[in-house]
């Protein structure tokens, strides 16, 4: 029932995005379907165990049920999208990378715990980047300008966090 | 003061935001759960205040505990009160926690259609481009209905931002609301030109997947892409463009041909050879070179290192050639061998790509070349899941269209035997298929096959050693089988028989052990057959002596199936003993039981059946009852009191849902029966996914030597034998081919004498019955047919209404759980009037909170309109022992729900006492071993123990069982009471008029007797009614006047002696027990009070 779930709501590109660490646990997760808790759950749930069971040296590309899985490990963190099973693997790929890079330039070389602790700004820069699915932005400089924008529109409260939170790293 | 604490809160409260939520979750680690839940109570306080800031911080912290796995679901309307808020920090969080929390069946979406249009035409770009972020997220078909028009709106918006996102975001308005499509093209094909490249591309998008799924309307587009394509450096542009015109060039042929040349040269500017991987089929000049693109990264393996985007390429590589194979299979086929390297790649996903292509790889020619590679990979293969694929795929190659490619049946049949050595396969009903399909359908291997799956039988330990072996055990289904219906060709079928008769047999499955029965008696027939040829008479005679001997431990079988055609088959061998004993030869009559030859047939075979001239379908056989009369006009049966029986005057109104469901269950049927030809390779997957197997736990043993059956063949040897039989062909085929040259020499001379072999020159060793639309000639009797339907006595047994109400009946008893709004039933005793007035208010409140109906069983009361639960039981002594009595429960399933994980719990008195299973306490309940699906019923039965039976008793009980719905489930409780009455420690037992007579003489028994008043119905319609409902029989009647006798399941003898003067009846009864006869007699007396 879940595959047709999803086979039947969307024919985007990505149908979801998740971020886990190699501990199993989940950092980020983009749902460009709508599907229930628990179905959302039960998948990322399976998802996450059968990546962390494969070794390093294997290929990126998984069968899984009716979709393609793309995942690629950066440091200790798991970056995996779903696709639909004609989409292009390299393509995802590309993107993955593509956000990663985003991160990287917007954190200043980006570890597990910006993620963790500075979330709602990951999402915030996958936002600019993709959109229901679909990358909207190829341009780099664009997706993080469109960020610091609306940063400054923020209060000052809330971007002066990011200064209180990082000396010690925790 | 007051003040100073409020505000002291408040700085509390505010001081805690995400950071130190998330620091605070990786400080509790050993009792994380209970962090949470104290910060949800915080956060719970947090979002009660009026402070839009305080408020937004709750709702981020909410936002990533969701993310954790946490429902938040409460906190939606908060969600909304933070989106609403005017200033962009919050609304930006707000937008967030919605696209994350929300989805359609939240239902204060429908809240944030005015805020989300409010948004949209904000001045402020950030805001309208976080509600189209978050929109494109949760967007149902209402927001899309009611925003489709402000979003075209900002299609032609003046920032880029704001258009490329809400291009984007019309094709998910597009698929939840698709009359907005056709006003909103003429835009985005605009949009198509656009000059900043985002939106652009954006369109580029859209379109694309427009047209995946409807490509003819989009081809007037083509034009416009082409240039794009030649014009555009945005590689994921191109990308996009390319995955259209794939969908694009089936449509239209000449577009392919133009195509070539700018996608030939984007390959050779190496812009992502990816990108055109998966297009254009008609090119064939593309395909090549795309194809020495994949065969080029595939054997680059070698290079050691940066081996991950090695195994990338190789996985591409391999993807792409199967997309070439289903046009090109040519250039594909020769690649073979590096296929087969790929099979040992120790990463999964490369394995199965390998695997999938060998599929469409085989050939007459290579086949046993291919399997026999692969059958080296299932021996070291680790998993089992990879092996189960191996396994599953060496079938599909070997069977695929009708085993077009298997010259030589009995190396199919060897690699069939040697699959079954796999450990811990889950496929044991798919070999088993394959054995029985071409063992019926290739007559000339049955001999060959009868051998082997007699050695398999005689092995059969081997298989059944231990229980993690149970999914392979099914193969002997198939085995027993071939061995009785094609046993003349057994070369020793005493053996056989031996081997089937065993003891360990009864430790197989239920419906294999039926099987072994019903083919035991075949390979019987057979063997007397033999044996009576022969002069000496003894050996016929100790074989009929055998099956005596053996067959016992199946009559005890608690398989239904299986005790009754033990019990059948017994009751004829002890009949041919006799007649043996008297010399009179019966080995002919015997195989007559079994004779004629069984053909294959065609699942649309009854199509083909022509109706016989004059008769009408749909005509009825017998007026239907009309329904205004049933009341008055009962039928004067015997028990003419009963319910009157359910009538099925609407059959014609059967509706689609019924159909497609029967069907289903035909087709189910058909796919277990080898008679029917599978049709295609999707009913082999019913069959694989019938029931139970799944069921079956696999665990893996580790054995480093593999079992070798004794005494099979290899399948290796068959590859050389096939070999040399080719050769001898083409040697026997040349010389025919040389004289028809000599004879007729003028003739045009064949060109391939010498040259390589095609596929059309091999011939198969033997034929398969290829059975497609054609009428069977003979069907033999349904004896056979019914072995594959396992345990159709017990269905037979629930679905046949008139069975079940007798059932009913018989017990006497209902459960009382039914509501005053029925009819109330005559039989029914005065107590359970009473509880049912208790139940009732129990039951209300079920029928209010699921819409009536979660557990109930059937009882012949089938007019009831409300599918109400109602129990249907029946007690019934165990002769062997007299203290155990079985209740049968037949569970009906009257709701929309599916019911599961259903526990039956009584509470033991101190005399009566449900039998657990070892282990387990005093106050456990029993599993019912199965679940329940919307309007299926099934029968579970539950051992008591009894000690004292003169006493009726009474047993609560319980029934917990969970109701599954779509989204949700509920565990439910059912309150009942078994009635056990004195009448059900009775069983008929027949008793002569003499024995009576000196019973009664004996003067052991107590006498007691009891009137009945105002009875009017005939004399035997009351002697009817009194064996029926209380288990005696008649021993004589004289006029007016009868004895009966029954017997307790402890030996009490009760005797009756009724006589009836008008209205007035008089029991005399006798019985060594005064308590259990009085019991007895009230209960008679009751059935009586109720007519």
């Amino acid at each position: 029932v879940m595959e047709n779930n999803i086979h039947q709501t969307c024919d985007m590109t990505m149908q979801f995005m998740l971020l886990f660490s190699r501990q199993g646990k989940l950092r980020l997760q983009k749902w460009y379907v709508p599907l229930s808790d628990k179905e959302r759950k039960k998948i990322s749930r399976d998802l996450v165990q059968t990546i962390l069971a494969r070794k390093p040296k294997m290929c990126s590309f998984l069968e899984w049920r009716d979709l393609k899985i793309v995942y690629k490990r950066y440091a200790s963190l798991y970056f995996c999208c779903a696709v639909e099973d004609q989409d292009n693997e390299l393509i995802t790929l590309e993107i993955i990378h593509r956000y990663v890079e985003l991160l990287d330039k917007y954190f200043g070389s980006v570890c597990e715990l910006d993620i963790i602790f500075n979330f709602e700004k990951a999402y915030f820069i996958l936002d600019e980047f993709l959109l229901g699915g679909e990358a909207q932005e190829t341009s780099k400089k664009n997706v993080l300008k469109a960020i610091e924008q609306a940063d400054l529109l923020q209060e000052v409260r809330l971007t002066h966090w990011k200064g209180l939170l990082f000396p010690s790293h925790i | 003061m007051a003040l100073k604490i409020v505000k002291g809160s408040i700085d509390r409260m505010f001081d805690k935001n995400l950071q130190d939520l998330v620091r605070g979750i990786r400080n509790h680690k050993e009792d994380e759960a209970k962090y949470i839940s104290t910060c949800i109570d915080e956060i719970k306080q947090e979002l009660k205040q009026d402070n839009i800031a305080v408020k937004a911080n709750a709702v981020c912290k909410l936002t990533y505990l969701q993310m954790l796995g946490y429902d938040v679901s409460w906190a939606a309307f908060n969600i909304v009160e933070v989106m609403s808020s005017s200033k962009f920090t919050y609304k930006r969080i707000g937008y967030l926690a919605a696209s994350q929390c929300f989805h359609e069946s939240t239902d204060v979406i429908m809240l944030t259609t005015n805020q989300i249009r409010k948004d949209l035409s904000s001045p402020n770009q950030y805001d309208t481009g976080v509600a189209l972020t978050g929109l494109s997220c949760f967007v149902t078909p209402d927001l899309a209905r009611d925003l489709a028009n402000d979003i075209m709106t900002l299609m032609s918006h003046t920032k880029p931002y704001i258009r490329k996102k809400a291009v984007l975001i019309m094709y998910k308005v597009f698929l939840k609301y698709p009359e907005s499509l056709r006003p909103a093209f003429p835009r985005l094909k605009e949009k198509l030109e656009d000059p900043d490249p985002g939106v652009q591309s954006a369109a580029v998008n859209v379109i694309c997947e427009l047209a995946r799924r409807n490509p003819k309307n989009y081809l007037s587009l083509a034009p416009l892409f082409f240039k794009l394509m030649t014009s555009s450096t945005n590689n994921w542009v191109l990308i996009k463009i390319i995955k259209l015109f794939g969908a694009l060039t089936p449509l239209e042929p000449r577009l392919g041909k133009k195509l070539i040349e700018p996608l030939t040269n984007l390959i050779h500017r190496k812009i992502h050879i990816f990108s055109s991987h998966k297009m254009l089929c008609s090119q064939s000049h593309l395909i090549v070179s795309l194809s020495r693109i994949a065969v080029l990264i595939s054997l680059s393996s070698g290079m050691p290192n940066h081996s991950a985007s090695i195994q990338v390429m190789k996985y591409l590589g391999l993807l792409a050639m199967s997309k070439i194979l289903k046009t090109h299979p040519k250039s594909v086929q020769s690649h073979k061998d590096l296929i087969l390297q790929c099979l040992d790649d120790k990463d999964e996903s490369i394995r199965l790509r390998a695997l999938d292509l060998l599929y469409g790889m085989v050939s007459k020619k290579n086949l046993m070349e291919i399997v026999k590679k692969l059958m080296l990979h299932v021996d070291k293969a680790e998993g089992t899941t990879y092996r189960d694929e191996l396994l599953t795929k060496i079938i599909d190659i070997c069977s695929q269209s009708n085993y077009q490619y298997i010259t030589n049946f009995e190396w199919y049949i060897s690699i069939l035997v040697e699959l079954t050595r796999l450990e811990g396969t889950r496929h044991g009903h798919l070999i088993a298929s394959q054995m029985l399909d071409v063992a019926i359908r290739v007559r000339a291997i049955r001999v060959f096959a009868v051998a082997q799956m007699a050695t398999l039988l005689d092995n059969a330990h081997l298989l059944t050693g231990n229980m993690q072996r149970m999914g392979i055990c099914e193969v002997l289904y198939a085995a027993a089988w071939i061995c009785g219906e094609f046993s003349e060709h057994l070369e020793n079928p005493m053996q056989t028989l031996e081997a089937m008769l065993r003891p360990k047999v009864a430790t197989l499955p239920g419906h294999i052990q039926a099987v072994y029965v019903q083919n035991a008696a075949k390979l019987f027939a057979t063997v007397l057959k033999n044996q009576e040829g022969n002069t000496d008479s003894t050996a016929a005679q100790e074989t009929s002596q055998l099956m005596i001997d053996r067959l016992p431990l199946f009559v005890q079988s608690a398989n239904l199936e299986v005790q009754e055609r033990a019990s059948c088959i017994l009751q004829l061998v002890k009949y041919i003993q006799k007649l043996q004993q008297k010399d009179v030869e019966v080995a002919e009559e015997v195989c007559a039981l079994f004779a004629g030859e069984l053909n294959p047939v065609a699942p649309k075979a009854q199509k083909k059946v022509p109706v016989p001239e004059g008769l009408d379908l749909d005509a009825w056989i017998n007026e239907p009852p009309s329904e205004s009369e049933s009341e008055d006009e009962q039928p004067k049966a015997i028990f003419a009191k009963e319910e009157p029986k359910h009538s099925r005057p609407r059959h014609t109104e059967v509706d689609e849902k019924e159909l497609a469901r029967r069907r289903e269950a035909r087709k189910q049927e058909q796919a277990n029966n080898p008679f029917y030809i599978k049709a295609s390779p999707s009913s082999q997957k019913a069959y694989q996914e019938a029931p139970g197997v799944e069921h079956i736990p696999v665990v893996q043993i580790d054995l480093s030597v593999p079992l070798k059956v004794p005494g099979l063949p290899m399948s290796d040897q068959y590859v050389k034998l096939e070999e040399e039989r080719r050769q001898k062909e083409r040697a026997d085929k040349k010389k025919k081919e040389k004289k028809k040259r000599k004879e007729k020499r003028s003739g045009r001379g064949r060109k391939h004498d010498s040259g390589p072999e095609s596929e059309e020159d091999i011939t198969p060793a033997h034929m398969v019955d290829i059975v497609t639309e054609e009428m069977p000639e003979v069907h033999r009797s349904c004896l056979n047919i019914t072995m594959n339907l396992k345990g159709n006595a017990r269905t037979n047994m629930i679905s046949a209404k008139g069975a079940v109400s007798s059932y009913v009946v018989s017990g006497g008893i209902f459960l009382p759980v039914k509501s005053s709004k029925h009819k109330k039933k005559k039989q029914k005793k005065e107590k359970e009037e009473k509880e049912k007035k208790k139940k009732k208010k129990h039951h209300h409140h079920h029928h209010h909170s699921d819409g009536g109906g979660e557990e109930s069983v059937q009882n012949g009361t089938v007019e009831e309109e409300e599918p109400l639960p109602v129990s249907v039981y029946d007690i019934q002594g165990n002769l062997q022992d007299g203290s155990q009595v079985v209740v049968s429960v037949i569970f009906e399933n009257k709701c929309d729900s599916f019911l599961k994980s259903m526990e039956f719990n009584v509470l033991d008195s101190l005399n009566s006492k449900l039998q657990r299973p070892e282990g387990s306490g005093p106050h456990d309940g029993l599993t019912v071993p199965f679940q329940l699906p919307p309007g299926v019923s099934n029968e579970a039965r539950f051992v008591f123990t009894v000690q004292s039976i003169v006493m009726p008793q009474k047993l609560k009980g319980t029934l917990t069982f969970i109701v599954k719905n779509e989204d949700s489930s509920t565990h439910e409780k059912l309150d009942f009471k078994l009635h056990f009455t004195c009448t059900s420690y009775l069983i008929t037992t027949p008793c002569y008029s003499d024995a009576f007579a000196k019973l009664l003489e004996s003067g052991d028994l107590k006498c007691s007797s009891v009137r009945l008043e105002g009875v009017i119905m005939p004399f035997h319609h009351l002697l009817a009614r009194i064996c029926f409902h209380h288990h005696f029989s008649v021993v004589e009647r004289i006029d007016s006047c009868a004895s009966m006798y029954s017997r307790s399941i402890q030996g009490h003898h009760v005797c009756l002696l009724v006589k009836t003067s008008g209205q007035t009846v008089s029991i005399d009864a006798k019985c060594d027990e005064p308590t259990l006869l009085g019991n007895v007699l009230d209960e008679i007396k009751q059935t009586f009070s109720q007519c």
